[in-house]
């Protein structure tokens, strides 16, 4: 008979173990798992993302209830053990299931650490450790404004930025005068703290909370200098502390933890514990890297190896914001016998700093760019001497191989860990890599498990896949440009600001681009750059341009194109409609069809009527509709209240006006607008870039939204009262995607990166921000708002579209 | 009769002793613009003449062996040219789709002597059984 294993918490370093021990010993135990909350374990981690709202609770699932059944697992869900029989080896649950063991594992894992002060146990608070705690906030959201984040650590700092996503307004409290003082320096604290305000979270420093107020739900924090901060919700996440209350009551050793030997074996040899409940030699872990460790141990141990150590780990930390880089491990605050070695960008947001002592690596800070977090992370846990690296530490390991620029990772031996939280080494990813044919990231974390928890070694997984699948292999986060450089776009865009870049082989010299003349990716992101940012200064590379954008028609299938003339707000006349009946008439084209944005398409053109075509339409008034470009494509309205019973101002005026604005302006992805005269919105603004909606006060100003693929609704930026105002923040929000959106990022993936309050901030708050972008782009409108038909219409331009010679 | 585009006379360097028969005068360097293409009407069909950023010119059927293409309207970089239906890179001096990609454009031959561009009358034998196939 099997002998029977009992686990008890199923969370991620519990069933790490019965993993494991899967795949050691499948046939040694009869395995039953109690979990107190009501679903299959899950990746703690990525709560952060459930509640930004940019993963689902599924997402982040790692066994469903299937998986259990399907190995033969009892799994007792939403069950809690209350009791352990050690004399009768039995353990038992609140209800009166009971389940012998032979061998036990504690997985308790932490509970919040909850101040005492009154009004704790009010409505509105939370805490922030499980699903449950991410769906009252959720649930909170949608129906309060003001959240009140009780401490600026890891753990809180990510709940203050979902709840931001989620659009309250946020307030992290903090005792100490710096975020994260557990993981960051002073001056790292600092740039985050920036970061963090400039996207909308407000601090309360060197507060001490005295009480919550509030009758029926909370109402309010209260500090101790007496002031008070509103809140509808309170998330506390001041700290979490081992849960070991079984463990005690079960007689087990236990000090702040439950007290386990090298072995993770417990004070009782039929008992093991592993995760954030454990106290090993001293120390309690609460990341997944140290707790993954502990599970391997015991599965080896449980499977028979007697020789299996957990001996301690040393720990790095990652915070899981979006578009906030930062990476901390080690002793990173220097001291006495240390040296420390820093580097600052203040202008870039960068700051670095390693900590040395006795010529090892001991520590690190880095904020803005982590790239080389893993490796040296890498470099403290071999305890190497680096006196030789030291000259170039802080440039990372490219350095470290006589010149050679290929990725460092690549010169590791096979059996070096590369993703820490699963103890996947090289030679694993590399063999996956390469006998699965694997080509993405998403397939390497599937087979491997690597980079699959918290992410920090995803540029290193990419480093492999890219040298081992070569061309075939796009990183999904497009980090270097493309293949011509290292550099990012972001890097790329700074550069051409700070150093007044004015054309490609400028750039191509100045950021050492490894190709001669760049490639079809990085040149129209470049020259859209170059004009972005240098209106009327740079010279438009028809070279760097794609097709459409330079014959400005849209190319088909079969080499023909679509002519799509512009019609402002998609009013048109008898006499327009004419003159393009006459066109399609005299050029026979084949197929006319209304667009969606409210336009009439003329589709097969033949390359060498496309002159012609423009000359007959600009006699009747026609200039170019822009259907082909990364550039304003159409206002949509509908006819609001000059016709509609139901409509509250004259939405169709609205629109012309704003299309007459912003014609001709090129944007890093198309930029689509329209404007409806009522909440009923026929003109379905809330699925352009920049939408309007008239209400009976004024209008309703939305963006970030688009249909096609991933279909995305608006946000509401704000509302305004007049058309001017409606003019002024559309131009504004034009000019900051502009100035900030990477070539081809559409808005509504722009403003999930920069989040929905920096935008407010930058476009709606703050006037002189507001005034000062919306006057930048009138002004580069003065060069842009140019007819390309009129243009191209003249001889000499004309030649382009001919052939140079017919020899048929 | 062929017809041109520009002034640039068939045969003139023929009668001119600078090349041999078969190779007719299509413009000058200057016509094509740098890192762009133009098209000659031909029997064949449509052949792209290209131009890249060092000079050097190249003829390629105006076909893209993935869907056809017409490649004279791609972006051209180094010696390649990226379609602009679907992104393919051809090579310009083999005609060879760049891997993963696997086709091949049927190349014609073309030189520059001084700034006029000569082209080929006949493809180049290897390309002349794929030319029958496309054709």
């Amino acid at each position: 008979m099997k002998k029977q294993l009992v686990l008890v918490g199923n969370g991620m370093a519990g069933m790490k173990v019965i993993e494991e021990l899967l795949n050691q010993a499948p046939e040694r135990y009869q395995i039953t798992v109690f979990g107190a909350e009501p679903h299959g374990n899950y990746n703690r981690i990525l709560l952060s993302p459930v509640l930004a709202g940019e993963k689902k609770a599924e997402d982040i699932l790692i066994n469903p209830i299937d998986w259990y059944a399907e190995r033969g697992i009892r799994l007792h869900c939403g069950k809690r053990v209350s009791v352990i029989d050690r004399d009768a080896r039995e353990v038992r649950t609140d209800d009166g299931i009971v389940q012998p063991y032979d061998q036990l594992i504690l997985a308790t894992g932490s509970l919040p650490f909850i101040p005492s002060v009154p009004g704790r146990d009010l409505p509105g608070v939370v805490s922030y450790r499980d699903l449950q705690d991410v769906e009252h906030m959720l649930a909170a959201s949608r129906q309060y404004k003001n959240a009140v984040v009780i401490g600026g650590g890891l753990l809180g700092l990510e709940a203050a930025y979902g709840l931001l996503k989620q659009g309250m307004t946020v307030t992290v409290v903090h005792l100490l005068p710096t975020l994260m003082e557990r993981q960051l320096d002073a001056a790292a604290a600092t740039l985050l703290q920036q970061t963090l305000a400039a996207r909308g979270i407000a601090f309360k420093m060197a507060a001490q909370t005295t009480a919550l107020l509030g009758t029926d739900r909370v109402t309010a924090v209260q500090f101790a200098d007496g002031s008070t901060l509103p809140a509808d919700l309170v998330v506390m996440a001041a700290g979490i502390r081992p849960h070991i209350a079984l463990a005690k009551d079960s007689g087990l050793g236990c000090e702040r933890g439950v007290l386990v030997s090298d072995a993770m074996q417990t004070t009782d040899p039929h008992i093991y514990a592993v995760g954030e409940c454990v106290q090993h030699r001293g120390q309690c872990y609460g990341l997944v890297a140290p707790l993954y460790e502990q599970a391997r141990v015991c599965a080896a141990q449980l499977a028979g190896d007697a020789d299996a150590a957990y001996t301690g780990s040393v720990i790095s930390t990652k915070l899981k914001v979006t578009g906030v880089e930062l990476f901390s491990a080690g002793e990173f605050q220097g001291g006495d016998g240390c040296d420390s070695i820093v580097y600052q960008d203040a202008g870039a947001g960068i700051y670095k700093k390693v900590v040395l002592r006795d010529d090892k690596l001991i520590g690190a800070v880095l904020y803005g760019d982590t790239t080389d977090g893993s490796w040296y992370f890498q470099l403290m846990k071999a305890q190497s001497a680096v006196n030789h690296l030291r000259d170039s530490l802080l440039f990372g390991p490219v350095s470290d191989s006589d010149g050679d620029s290929k990725p460092a990772v690549l010169d590791w031996p096979d059996e070096r860990a590369v993703c820490d939280c699963n103890g996947v080494c090289k030679g694993s990813i590399v063999t996956a890599i390469r006998d699965k044919g694997l080509q993405t990231l998403d397939a390497v974390r599937a087979h491997t498990k690597a980079s699959a928890s918290c992410g920090s070694c995803t540029p290193l997984v990419e480093q492999l896949l890219a040298a081992a699948a070569g061309e075939g292999y796009q990183a999904p986060t497009s980090k270097p440009m493309c293949g011509c450089t290292e550099h990012s776009h972001d890097d790329v865009r700074a550069a051409i600001r700070t150093q007044h870049l004015l054309s490609l082989p400028q750039i191509f010299q100045t950021l050492q681009w490894q190709t001669a003349d760049g490639c079809d990716k990085c040149r129209p992101a470049l020259n859209f750059y170059l004009l972005a940012t240098w209106p009327g200064e740079v010279q438009d590379d028809a070279s760097a341009r794609f097709v459409n954008e330079r014959n400005h028609a849209n190319i088909q299938k079969d080499g023909t194109y679509s002519v799509v003339p512009r019609m402002w707000g998609g009013v048109t006349n008898a006499s327009e409609l004419r003159a393009i009946a006459d066109v399609v008439d005299k050029f026979q084209i084949p197929t006319v069809k209304i667009t969606g944005g409210q336009r009439v398409d003329l589709l097969g053109v033949k390359k060498t009527d496309l002159p012609a075509v423009w000359s007959d339409l600009a006699k009747a008034g026609f200039v170019s509709g822009h259907a082909y470009g990364k550039a304003l494509r159409t206002v949509k309205t509908c006819v609001g209240s000059e016709w509609c019973r139901f409509g509250t101002q004259d939405s169709t005026g609205m629109g012309i006006r704003l299309e007459k604005l912003t014609w001709g302006a090129w944007t890093p992805h198309k930029f689509k607008m329209a404007v409806s005269g009522c909440p009923r919105n026929c003109a379905e603004a809330t699925i352009k870039d920049f939408g309007v909606i008239a209400i009976e006060s004024g209008w309703e100003l939305h963006v970030g939204g688009n249909g096609g693929i991933k279909l995305r609704g608006t946000d509401v930026l704000c509302r305004v009262e007049t058309m001017a105002e409606v003019e002024e923040h559309c131009l504004a929000f034009m000019q900051l995607y502009r100035d900030e959106g990477r070539y081809l990022e559409r808005t509504a993936p722009y403003l999930e990166r920069v989040g929905l309050a920096y935008v407010q901030q930058r476009v709606v708050h703050d006037a002189e921000s507001r005034r000062l972008l919306a006057q930048r782009f009138r002004d580069s409108q003065r060069h842009f708002q140019k007819d390309p038909w009129a243009e191209l219409a003249h001889a000499a331009a004309r030649d382009q579209f001919i052939p140079i010679a017919d020899l048929s | 009769m062929p017809a041109f585009a520009t002034n640039t006379q068939p045969g003139v360097a023929h009668a001119a002793g600078l090349v041999e028969p078969g190779w007719l005068a299509i413009g000058v360097l200057h016509d094509i613009p740098r890192q762009g293409a133009r098209v000659v009407r031909t029997r064949h069909g449509d052949v792209a003449v290209f131009r890249n950023s060092s000079d050097e010119v190249f003829a390629l059927l105006d076909r893209c062996p993935h869907r056809g293409g017409p490649l004279s309207e791609g972006i051209v970089h180094g010696r390649l040219v990226s379609c602009p239906l679907h992104a393919w890179q051809v090579q310009l001096d083999s005609g060879e789709a760049k891997a993963p990609d696997i086709g091949c454009v049927p190349r014609f031959p073309v030189k520059l002597i001084g700034t006029q561009v000569y082209l080929g009358l006949q493809p180049l034998a290897e390309s002349r059984a794929r030319l029958n196939t496309v054709d």
